[in-house]
């Protein structure tokens, strides 16, 4: 129970929360007894995130943000950038909160009932929580990609068609069919769709169906990114054409990605964050987070002795 | 002797077979080396041997006492010689014989109608007499050779499971028998129906009045069975409820679902099902009571020609009944789409709206299909509201103020009262029944089927 | 910005259009909240409507106007001199309550004046005296002060008094209000519980009418429906959910059971009159046919409610007992069951509620005669309180249309009373896994 007192700066988490926190700690840790020394050493230290979470040219910026479903808290004070038409990468154990932490930066979390955000998170220099934010063109400019492909049951065209149609980005037709077809190539799946755009989005591959999404995510011109576990139902080859279509994509979006895999992080992001227990533990340069960690925390789920 | 003490020694009986059995097990054990040497416990002889005992005489009894009129009927009219073609005639004939044995017939006693009358005595005592000594044979013979069956070796207990297994799988067939009994009740008096009217007639004619007078020179004496008023009332009515109760139905779910907070759902939801729970005759006395008169005066005071009894009223007080019945099945496909696409469609900046309409809807759209169609049967058999509210004129008409007739309704007049099973009259209800079962078992089949198939597209 | 999309279209131009159609996208979305919020509204008001126009109806028949009279048993104006059965049989009792009238008012004269002055009192209240002067021998040639049931007219003529009614004379004349006033005023008319209604069976005379019969055979009939609806919904649900091998006559019996849930209540109308009545020839209008009917009608519903029991009973019980050598019938006999118990007597409470509240079968099975006489076993003619109420609805008379509606408050009474057990019996025994 000594954890409790040692974090002064983040706000005091309720009895139930820090017990549970300790369990999963302790339980991660009856694998090896070296492991349960280390997290628990290791706990004091996660007070202050390590490395380098800030830079100059921020195209989203976060400071001490605070996520609480009901009386939980998810998210504990985390403050991090990400910088204009980057790749950063959240990683870390199940439950540690990188989804949530992915999910306010759209205000995904809105649909969630009970669910509470604090602090300050800017796009451009615009708060994202302001009072008078619409969630609708936030939500164009900050596009989402999920953790399971979810095409919407209508066919190719339309699924991609889809955005454009709402927000009204198409005046005619043919640009419409322009936008689509587009898309489409940027995600790399034109190729192989373009002679059943009318057949259901439904009927493609798990892999296509990705791609699908991710097409139907940058038919409306978004800013931003965000890609929530998007190759954790997919197999090697379609995951590694995901991983090609990011790097691509990287050129003209800012983009954040939460994955599992340790070797995607490695793979395509230039900055790696590591989340543990709802805390930014340590963010840096990818490399830098892979071959030289500065937190043991870090280390050790990095040479997977937890997670 | 008497049914009720027949059967009282008979529970008797099967009690003392169940003893016996029990105890005898044990016996067996004792002398074969205790209870664990017996092949099931010793109460299972015990249920093994009651049943032997009871199960058959009991299946026979139950056969008895359904056929034994029907039997001791013909044998008495059969012995008659001169009896009446009729078959009303033959019923009061034998009306008059039963009356007669029974001691309470005053009147010209013909000495034909006294020996029959002494036969149906004669037959009924040797009949107790006969069922009796059947009963109590078939029950203490089978008692005794099950008792004395009992060995340790036998496996009581695998034997009583396989009958009770066949118990459960007759009470499981209680749906087919139903199934069953529904169709050939009507189908048989439909086709009754059918010889003296032709089906063409029925299906297709355009005037409809039952009504068949007492003396063959009389006008209108044949009656007229075109049912298409009926048809185009019950789809009159029908369609008004529908109008009311699938936006409303729909709507409601769709902002119980998407919408509402917990607490406005906890509050909503039960307080609509209330309507769901009222029986269908409070909803015909308030359409004809109350909304019936409200609409009447409100047309006459738009200076339009109401009758008290509208199409209107009777439909828009279904269409209130009905709704809980849409807004609960669409609840259920609704919450069954998957939130990951609510997600997508949020994700991409659709407004709630939006996502309901464009993703939400369009997924669920063959549940809600289903459910639409199911109300729809719904509607065509409900009887209460339109029986109270609609009227009977059977008017071939479209403006929803006027009366209309339905087919529930008329099936209610027809067989309400007195009942006389050799005229078309009477056989005409079951002509309807017929047809109202044939279109609601279509509407549920397809219903019930698109509800399945959409219920594994997201399992 | 860069032009990220290679198409026409930069994303400032892209970011306009959005904004530009905001406005319009949010109007949608207030007007399609509203259309929810509208549903919801007419549903409630509905609820609301419907109950406030029922109570408002029905519950001044809870309360019945009743005259205070001296009456004398007087053996020259009952044409008796013992009581016994026979004498009594035809003893003139309206003749004592004739006099009784003529005494209070003793200037009415004129023989329309003396039968308007006469019809004051209900018919019924010869019997009441009747019943009295049987069950009290001792009574005859002695004087009593007894109150009766007033005419439905005066009590309709009393009730619209008090709702300020004061032009509103219906059936009554000017001279029989008159009366009324005086004996209001003198407290010998009072409006006091209205105990015969719920001990009278149906009548044609309104105050006399009561539901008593209707409860009884609605509680007959619902005894039949559950004793047999009950043990075969559970053993159906038992086999198909734990012994039914998967081939096509399970199916069948799968496809029938929904379908049957769906098929309209007038068609097991229907095969109650051709099957149980006009084949077996069971007896017309009686409670066992009924129940019988009902019991095909509610099976469907506790088959389909007691196999969601099952259902939520987890394998892991099963698997246990199986492992200790259970045999698959004692597995579900003494662990399965017991722990679906409470569900499926949920879904017997539901299904009860249902069979209850039906009307359109039973009218079928001559269950809509006029019955009088309370039923005492399920073979005697009665009819249910549906039934009551559909053919008191009939009736014009204002009397009757209370009466209705306080007939309908009482079956949803019992409606709403059987649901909250349901509800309740959940919640208690719910078992959470």
């Amino acid at each position: 129970m000594t954890s409790m007192t040692l974090n002064a700066g983040a706000p005091v988490p309720a009895q139930d929360k820090t017990n549970s926190a300790t369990d999963l700690t302790d339980k991660s840790a009856t694998e090896s007894t070296s492991v349960k020394q280390q997290a628990v050493k290791t706990q004091e230290d996660i007070a202050e995130t390590v490395g380098s979470p800030f830079c100059d040219e921020a195209k989203l910026r976060m400071r001490n943000v605070n996520v609480f479903y009901g009386e939980a808290q998810a998210i504990h004070d985390v403050s991090l950038d990400i910088g204009r038409n980057q790749v950063v990468a959240m990683i870390g154990p199940s439950g540690c909160g990188k989804s949530t932490f992915l999910r306010c930066l759209n205000r995904m979390n809105d649909t969630i009932e009970g669910c509470r955000v604090e602090g300050d998170l800017t796009l451009d220099g615009e708060a994202i929580y302001g009072p008078k934010v619409d969630v609708v063109p936030l939500r164009a400019r900050v596009g989402m990609v999920f953790q399971k492909p979810n095409p919407f049951p209508k066919s190719i065209y339309d699924n991609v068609a889809y955005g454009p149609k709402i927000h009204g980005i198409a005046s005619r037709r043919a640009e419409l069919d322009e936008i689509v077809e587009n898309s489409l190539r940027r995600a790399g799946l034109w190729d192989e769709v373009k002679d059943r755009l009318d057949k259901p989005g439904t009927g493609l591959s798990g892999g296509q169906q990705q791609r699908l999404c991710i097409a139907r995510a940058i038919a409306v011109s978004p800013e931003v990114i965000l890609m929530d576990e998007p190759c954790s139902a997919l197999d090697p080859i379609a995951t590694a054409r995901i991983e090609e279509l990011i790097h691509e994509l990287r050129e003209n979006y800012t983009i954040a990605i939460v994955t599992h895999s340790m070797q995607q992080a490695a793979r395509v992001s230039q900055r790696t964050a590591y989340f543990h227990l709802g805390k930014l533990v340590e963010v840096n340069d990818t490399e830098t987070v892979f071959t030289n960690p500065e937190h043991d925390l870090t280390e050790a789920y990095i040479t997977g002795r937890f997670g | 002797m008497q049914t009720p003490t027949l059967f009282a020694l008979l529970l008797l009986l099967i009690l003392v077979a169940y003893g016996t059995g029990f105890s005898r097990a044990i016996a067996a054990a004792r002398s074969s080396g205790g209870i664990r040497s017996l092949a099931s416990l010793p109460s299972y002889y015990g249920v093994h041997t009651a049943l032997w005992c009871g199960l058959p005489a009991l299946i026979i009894l139950g056969c008895w006492l359904v056929f034994d009129d029907a039997i001791i009927r013909a044998m008495v009219m059969g012995s008659i010689a001169d009896k009446p073609e009729s078959i009303a005639g033959q019923n009061l004939l034998y009306a008059q014989i039963q009356n007669l044995a029974a001691g309470n017939l005053v009147g010209n006693v013909t000495p034909q109608l006294q020996d029959a009358a002494a036969h149906l005595e004669s037959l009924r005592a040797s009949g107790r007499w006969m069922q009796t000594a059947l009963i109590l044979i078939l029950s203490i013979g089978l008692g005794a050779y099950a008792f004395l069956r009992i060995s340790p070796e036998m496996r009581a207990r695998e034997k009583v499971e396989k009958v009770l297994r066949i118990i459960l799988l007759a009470c499981a067939c209680a749906a087919i028998f139903t199934t069953v009994g529904i169709l050939l009740s009507v189908l048989f008096e439909s086709l009754r129906f059918f010889q003296s009217v032709p089906v063409t007639e029925f299906l297709f004619g355009l005037h409809w009045s039952p009504q068949m007078a007492l003396r063959a020179d009389q006008v209108g004496s044949s009656g007229a069975f075109g049912a298409v008023p009926l048809f185009t009332g019950t789809l009159l009515v029908s369609a008004i409820a529908m109008f009311v109760a699938v936006p409303v139905g729909l709507m409601s779910a769709i902002y119980l679902a998407e919408y509402a907070g917990k607490k406005v759902r906890s509050v909503a939801k039960p307080l609509l099902e209330i309507l769901a729970g009222v029986p269908t005759v409070v909803y015909g006395f308030f359409a004809a009571l109350t909304v019936a008169p409200f609409i009447r005066d409100l047309a006459q005071s738009m200076g339009l020609q109401a009758s008290s009894e509208s199409a209107l009223a009777a439909g828009l007080v279904m269409g209130v009944m009905i709704i809980p019945f849409v807004s609960s099945l669409s609840d259920d496909v609704i919450n069954a789409v998957p939130q990951s696409l609510r997600d997508g469609a949020l994700g991409l900046g659709s407004t709630k709206s939006e996502t309901v309409r464009k993703v939400v809807i369009p997924a669920a759209l063959p549940g809600i299909v289903g459910g639409v169609l199911l109300a729809v049967s719904r509607a065509i058999g409900e009887t209460m509201i339109v029986v109270m509210a609609a009227g009977l004129a059977a008017n071939l008409t479209a403006n929803p103020l006027e009366s209309v007739t339905t087919v529930t309704v008329q099936i209610v007049t027809l067989l309400v009262g007195d009942q006389e099973f050799d005229s078309p009259k009477t056989l005409a209800a079951f002509a309807l029944g017929l047809m109202l079962f044939i279109s609601t078992l279509i509407l549920n089949f397809i219903a019930l089927h698109v509800v399945k198939k959409y219920r594994e597209q997201y399992d | 910005m860069t032009d990220l999309t290679q198409s026409n279209l930069t994303q400032k131009e892209v970011r306009e259009r959005i904004e530009s159609r905001l406005a319009s996208r949010h109007r949608k979305e207030k007007i399609f909240r509203g259309f929810g919020i509208a549903s919801i509204a007419f549903g409630i008001l509905a609820v609301v409507v419907l109950f406030t126009d029922i109570i408002s109806k029905g519950s001044s028949a809870f309360v019945q106007t009743d005259i205070e009279l001296n009456v004398t048993y007087d053996p020259a104006v009952l044409g008796i001199d013992t009581v016994d059965d026979e004498s009594l049989a035809w003893a003139n009792f309206d003749a004592v309550i004739r006099n009784a009238l003529r005494e209070r008012f003793p200037d009415v004269s004129g023989r329309r004046d003396k039968r308007e002055l006469y019809s004051l009192v209900s018919n019924g209240a010869g019997f009441e005296l009747r019943e009295r002067l049987q069950q009290n021998p001792e009574l005859l040639g002695k004087t009593e002060t007894l109150w009766f049931n007033a005419d439905d007219d005066v009590d309709t003529y009393v009730k619209s008094l008090s709702k300020s009614e004061e032009g509103f004379l219906g059936r009554t004349s000017e001279q029989k209000a008159g009366w009324i006033k005086s004996l209001l005023a003198t407290g010998e008319l009072e409006k006091r519980f209205n105990t015969t209604f719920f001990t009278n069976g149906d009548s044609r005379e309104p105050e006399q009418a009561g539901i008593r019969a209707a409860l009884m055979g609605s509680l007959f009939t619902l005894l039949v429906t559950l004793a047999l609806s009950f043990p075969i919904g559970v053993a159906a649900a038992i086999y198909l959910e734990e012994f039914a091998p998967k081939n096509r006559w399970t199916d069948l019996i799968e496809v029938n059971i929904n379908n049957l849930a769906a098929v309209p209540s007038i068609v097991f109308g229907l095969l109650g009159l051709a099957i149980f009545i006009n084949f077996f020839e069971l007896p017309r209008s009686a409670p066992l046919v009924g129940g019988l009917v009902l019991t095909l009608m509610t099976l469907p519903t506790i088959i389909i409610s007691s196999r969601a029991a099952l259902k939520s009973v987890p394998p892991s019980i099963r698997e246990a007992a199986m492992g200790m050598g259970a045999s698959r019938m004692q597995v579900v006999l003494h662990h399965v069951l017991p722990l679906a118990m409470p569900g499926m007597l949920t879904g017997a409470i539901i299904g009860m509620a249902q069979a209850l509240g039906e009307t359109a079968p039973l009218l079928m099975i001559g269950m809509v005669a006029f019955i009088v006489d309370v039923p005492h076993g399920i073979t005697d003619p009665s009819t249910v309180l549906p039934v009551q109420i559909f053919l008191w609805a009939d009736s014009p008379e204002r009397a009757f249309v209370e009466r209705t509606s306080a007939a309908i408050m009482v079956l949803l009474a019992v409606l709403i009373t059987m649901n909250t057990c349901a509800v309740w019996l959940r919640k208690k025994l719910e078992r959470r896994w």
